[in-house]
């Protein structure tokens, strides 16, 4: 888990791996891209079925208005773009046609946060979650790393609900295994210390491999940090977080998006309304991004490991 | 606008060469980017800057300037290796490219570089801005305001629907002053345009929307002249030069090809050049011309 060396995979990898078995399982899974079919992955099943693939052109809003027309016709389809463009673009076409209509749409917005690196703010996707979150019949899922956008999008496929699902440009580490399970609305413990814990993380894609890292230089400290990885936003695991709440009585979220509106936010709503405790909330507070490498990015947008390590002392300084 | 000479000619060619060169660097020392796209506009960027354009280097955001709006932001580093040649700031900064602290963002923003109008990298959005510029002259300046309005857009951009929107609006209104021109260089991310998502009629469509409608040579700098001139000269119509361009001109290995939409020369397709001759193949090939002239290291 803490090697240097270990395995890192691109997050949008697992979805293009998942797609193709959620379309060996089922006939109606339908593939529908906007001229980046090889950056979201979707290119594995555009091979391998490519009577069950469309090719819609530079034209977000018509790739998910299509792909809800399908779905009315009994299509399970697959939407992909760059998160910025797709839900970012489209979303009131997502909110009308597929979310206020609840037909099951899956929504695949990858290259999202800051770590798309040097082409810079207007392709960094920082919004999306707040602007999925929002919407009444929107399941949101952010993985981890591979293997699990891998488990959630054979997952989705099964589902009757619109679904948003997140991923990642970058390489990430593989923190999950083939056996780690996956529930839509299940939080899961990544990092459990052997005493009661002082502070709770609880963290979304790509970072919850960092807030590892934080919880697990803490232990070697003596203080003792529980981590949540919570893929799934929306539904969100109310219990899972108002136990954490309970047994470490302070809380960090950490993911890589804004922290107005984002998944800290939905942490925060939940506590606020059954179990205050004291909160920080690690993300973009309220700015947009820039060119740089990934690495250079997290740390001058504070979503580092030193900033994870310092909110967690913040946190426990207001208890 | 003063028509052209042969002598004038020959400088605007050896300056897009120039520029050429500079956009290899650049894209080399960055590590990532576009290629295709920068090298096939070149000539249009170098024409509109040193030739065409009422702009002025040591104040970039004089009241009087004409507006240039590059809608398809990816091509950013054409525009700032040309805006660095035409003396906006020093070539030197071109090297700083996609990298953190750097005012050439991987997509041009506004507010990090003046004399850019507006940001862009997300496709299909320059035009309608252009229509709203140019409507805002007319309230203030009337109808026969001598402000140009240029907007630079690629075939690409022309899937999006708002693209459209603002072309129906831009003929309603009689947009005289926009001049926009399209990279009609074929290519887009995934293959050939009439593969992903077919223009063609391209040149109906715009007129079937009251567009006045030219289709030139976009390495021709006769032709991206003259068109500019007739677009002028026309009453009560905005203009649209289709330019059809070879994307990557100038390094044969990547020329009408799109697998070089978005990769810097050492990270593009290998079957022509091994990706770590790819940069200096690149450089070589634009300083000698393609072979016509010999290097100064020959
Ligand atoms: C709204 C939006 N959707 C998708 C993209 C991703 N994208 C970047 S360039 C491009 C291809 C566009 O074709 P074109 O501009 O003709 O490319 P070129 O000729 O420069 O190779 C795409 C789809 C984007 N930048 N903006
Ligand atoms: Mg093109």
């Amino acid at each position: 888990m803490f090697d240097a060396d270990m395995e890192q995979v691109p997050i949008r990898k697992g979805f293009g791996e998942g797609l193709v078995i959620a379309a060996d399982r089922d006939k109606n899974v339908i593939g529908l891209c906007a001229d980046l079919t090889e950056s979201t992955q979707m290119h594995f099943f555009a091979k391998k079925y490519p009577e069950r693939f469309v090719q819609v052109g530079v034209a977000e809003q018509n790739l998910v208005t299509v792909a809800s027309g399908m779905a009315a016709m009994g299509k399970i389809p697959f939407t992909s773009s760059y998160a910025m463009f797709s839900p970012g673009r489209n979303w009131e076409q997502i909110r009308t046609t597929i979310c206020y209509n609840d037909r099951k749409v899956v929504i695949v917005g990858s290259h999202a946060g800051i770590s798309v690196g040097p082409d810079g703010g207007t392709h960094q996707a920082i919004e999306d979650i707040a602007l999925m979150r929002v919407l009444p019949n929107m399941t949101v899922i952010s993985p981890c790393d591979a293997i699990e956008a891998k488990k959630a999008t054979i997952a989705i496929a099964k589902t009757k609900e619109p679904t948003y699902i997140r991923l990642a440009r970058e390489k990430t580490p593989i923190i999950t295994s083939e056996d780690t399970p996956f529930e839509i609305g299940k939080a899961q413990v990544f990092f459990a210390p052997p005493m009661t814990p002082q502070v709770g993380i609880v963290a979304t894609g790509a970072l919850v491999h960092k807030a590892i890292v934080a919880a697990q230089n803490f232990a070697e400290k003596g203080i003792s940090v529980k981590v949540l990885n919570i893929s799934s936003i929306r539904p969100l695991d109310f219990e899972a977080i108002i136990n954490l709440a309970k047994e470490a009585g302070a809380i960090v979220s950490v993911e890589e998006h804004q922290i107005v509106g984002g998944f800290g936010s939905a942490v925060a709503e939940v506590l606020v309304q059954n179990y205050p405790v004291p909160m920080e909330l690690i993300g973009v507070h309220d700015k947009f991004g820039q060119s740089g490498t990934p690495d250079e990015l997290l740390e001058h947008y504070h979503m580092g490991i030193s900033h994870i390590e310092k909110a967690v002392e913040k946190v426990l300084g207001r208890k | 606008m003063q028509s052209l000479n042969d002598e004038k000619i020959k400088w605007l060619t050896e300056k897009a060469n120039e520029i050429r060169q500079s956009i290899i660097e650049m894209l080399i020392e960055a590590g990532s980017g576009h290629s295709a796209g920068p090298l096939g506009m070149a000539d249009i960027f170098t024409a509109l800057f040193f030739h065409i354009m009422k702009h002025d280097p040591t104040n970039p955001l004089w009241a009087e300037r004409d507006r240039l709006i590059l809608s398809n932001g990816h091509i950013c580093p054409v525009l700032y290796a040309t805006m660095a040649h035409s003396g906006y700031f020093p070539l030197e900064e071109l090297k700083t490219l996609r990298k953190f602290g750097s005012r050439l963002q991987g997509h041009p923003h506004r507010e990090y570089l003046p004399f850019i109008e507006t940001s862009s990298g997300p496709l299909g959005l320059g035009l309608s801005q252009t229509v709203g510029m140019c409507l805002a002259d007319r309230i203030d300046h009337g109808k026969y305001s001598n402000k140009q309005f240029y907007c630079l857009l690629s075939d690409g951009e022309l899937e999006e629907g708002n693209t459209w929107e603002g072309v129906m609006l831009g003929g309603k209104e009689r947009l005289q002053n926009i001049t926009a021109i399209i990279d009609r260089n074929n290519i887009q991310i995934e293959g050939y345009t009439e593969d992903i998502m077919p223009l063609e009629p391209l040149a109906d469509k715009w007129k079937a929307f009251n567009w006045h409608v030219q289709m030139i040579d976009g390495h021709n700098f006769d032709q991206i002249v003259g068109a500019v001139g007739e677009a002028q000269a026309v009453f009560d119509k905005p203009s649209i030069i289709i330019a059809n361009t070879i994307p990557g001109k100038g390094v044969s290995f990547m020329e009408r090809r799109w697998q070089w939409h978005g990769n810097p020369p050492g990270k593009g397709p290998e079957d022509v050049v091994p990706k770590e001759r790819q940069g200096k193949e690149a450089i070589k090939e634009l300083r000698t011309l393609g072979g016509k002239i010999k290097s100064e290291h020959e």
